[in-house]
């Protein structure tokens, strides 16, 4: 498992994604991970090796390049890149879960042939409904691990710049000893560009959160002026709402025979037209 | 994450380029990433430890290798193809965007909408015109840009393409003025010429590429404002037979680019 493996993963979440969550994406991958593993890695590859102290005494360097780098940037890039990307699971799982009851739906409607669970897995879902929820709440973890981590390291290496040198005193170095960085500028120069597309990563997730909100907001006034006309995909119009779910989740709880029976005696249930209740 | 998925990423694009557009891209792959990674990585490998300075001041070689090379040149060039090579994203984005747009057409079931099946929707090449043509336009424009900006930025920073043998330092800590060597001095100063010239002929493509969309631009217009009624059939014959064609040309550009391996 590896920076591939997590772009499979996370490709297949991007055809239920919005248009900027999809550029989202792209720069995540692109100027964040990319620029991590060609360029950033190398930078940050002698930094224990080449880290220089002014004494011959034994462990000092250990200590201070211990006390000084509690945790490199490098790992601290890692770990916010993959704490700040799994949020998109989130959605890849209940749309999973929704076309997994849609499947059940279509197998006991008789339409269970290869060819509409085919057509089941391609299309894309509407972000709308419970979907949307757990969409926006995907994008407010991602906001939040990229502030967290954002804080640590202005606490840990306090104006995200690197010295060229730093005083060292902990023990076993005798008094005061100096101690030099390795490529100190290069290392700014990243940790600058890293900020600044983090910062833009914060910008897009603000705007696809306001998007989304002013999307619900929009749909929800359209529901209240016009009543739905039944029109849309099949599928997808017909499970966006809580009260259809509730209708399928009794379906799908009962024997097979009962079943039947409750969709002959109710014939105009796949008809009924969309009650909207989150969208 | 590496240069090979970022060829994945752009072979798709690919389709949609001009030949121009094509030939770029080989270019870029070929003789830049394929160079950076097989080559010039490994010349660049022991900069740090092999640059030596005259003196035994603990200090002194980490502070005149920082004062002499604030970003490596590897790293610089790195940067340089990731940003170079994304506005071709924008191109992609929109010829994504304008086949979302026409399987919703199709699905709505659209009388206008030619197509007999969404999978020719997606295996469509959309003719560079209209908005596309200046979506387009401004990714190539901007591929100028970063490659002018990193050239300049390159020969701000180490003055010239040349790496000298020899570099005199007197930066704290070091005890007055201080020699230091570089490693493998010959071999950079080559490949840094080597990477000069490809991006200078990548830059030429590129203002090929413009002139050429121009003049196609001027003349399409010219024809319209002169050929008011056209036959549909007989553009539609012509689109079919430039369609093939550049399938043609792009498969055989895509099997030049295949067996690259990362």
């Amino acid at each position: 498992m590896n920076w591939a493996g997590l772009y499979t993963v996370l490709s297949g979440v991007n055809r239920h994604s919005t248009a900027i969550g999809r550029i989202w994406l792209s720069v995540i991958f692109i100027f964040r991970i990319m620029v991590l593993v060609v360029a950033a890695e190398s930078v940050w590859g002698d930094e224990k090796s080449a880290f220089t102290c002014n004494t011959q005494q034994p462990g000092c360097n250990s200590v201070c390049y211990d006390h000084f780098f509690p945790i490199s940037h490098i790992r601290l890039w890692a770990l916010q890149l993959i704490l700040v990307t799994t949020p998109a699971l989130l959605v890849a799982m209940h749309v999973a879960y929704q076309q997994h009851q849609e499947k059940k739906l279509l197998v006991l409607t008789g339409h269970g042939d290869p060819k509409h669970m085919e057509e089941v897995k391609k299309h894309k879902m509407r972000i709308s409904g419970s979907l949307w929820w757990t969409y926006v709440c995907s994008v407010v973890f991602r906001l939040l691990f990229e502030a967290v981590f954002m804080y640590i390291f202005y606490m840990l290496y306090p104006g995200y710049q690197m010295v060229r040198l730093v005083k060292c005193e902990a023990y076993p170095c005798p008094n005061i000893v100096d101690c030099f960085i390795s490529r100190p500028t290069e290392k700014t120069i990243f940790t600058v560009f890293m900020l600044v597309t983090s910062s833009i990563c914060i910008v897009l997730n603000m705007a696809e959160l306001v998007y989304l909100v002013v999307r619900a907001c929009a749909r929800r006034g359209q529901h209240n002026s016009n009543p739905p006309s039944g029109k849309g995909s099949f599928y997808g119009h017909k499970l966006s709402s809580e009260y259809k779910q509730n209708e399928i989740n009794q379906l799908l709880t009962e024997q097979d025979g009962s079943l039947k029976d409750m969709l002959r005696r109710n014939p105009g249930l796949q008809e009924k037209g969309d009650r909207c209740s989150a969208c | 994450m590496d240069w090979g998925a970022l060829q994945t990423i752009l072979g798709g694009v690919n389709k949609h380029s001009t030949s121009i557009g094509k030939i770029w891209l080989t270019v870029l792959f070929i003789f830049r990433i394929m160079i950076l990674v097989v080559a010039a990585e490994r010349v660049w490998g022991d900069e740090q430890d092999d640059f030596i300075c005259n003196t035994l001041q603990p200090g002194c070689k980490n502070v005149c290798y920082d004062h002499f090379f604030p970003i490596s040149h590897i790293r610089l060039w790195a940067l340089q193809l990731i940003f170079v090579s994304t506005p071709a994203l924008l191109v992609a984005m929109h010829v994504a965007y304008r086949r979302h747009e026409k399987k919703r057409q199709f699905r709505k079931g659209d009388q206008k909408c030619e197509y007999k099946d969404i999978e020719e929707i997606r295996k469509q090449r959309f003719h560079i015109e209209g908005s596309l043509w200046w979506t387009y336009t401004s990714s190539i424009f901007f591929r100028l840009v970063f490659e002018a900006v990193f050239m300049y930025a390159f020969y701000f920073m180490y003055d010239g393409f040349r790496m000298p043998r020899l570099m005199k330092c007197n930066a704290w800590p070091c005890p007055n003025t201080v020699d230091c060597f570089v490693s493998r001095p010959t071999e950079k100063t080559v490949f840094t010429i080597f990477m000069i010239a490809v991006s200078s002929i990548c830059i030429l493509l590129n203002v090929a590429e413009l002139c050429y969309l121009v003049t196609k631009f001027f003349l399409r217009r010219s024809k319209k404002a002169g050929n008011p009624k056209h036959h549909p059939n007989h553009e539609n014959k012509e689109e079919t037979k430039q369609n093939e064609m550049n399938e043609l040309i792009s498969d055989s550009c895509q099997n030049t680019v295949i067996g690259f391996s990362s």
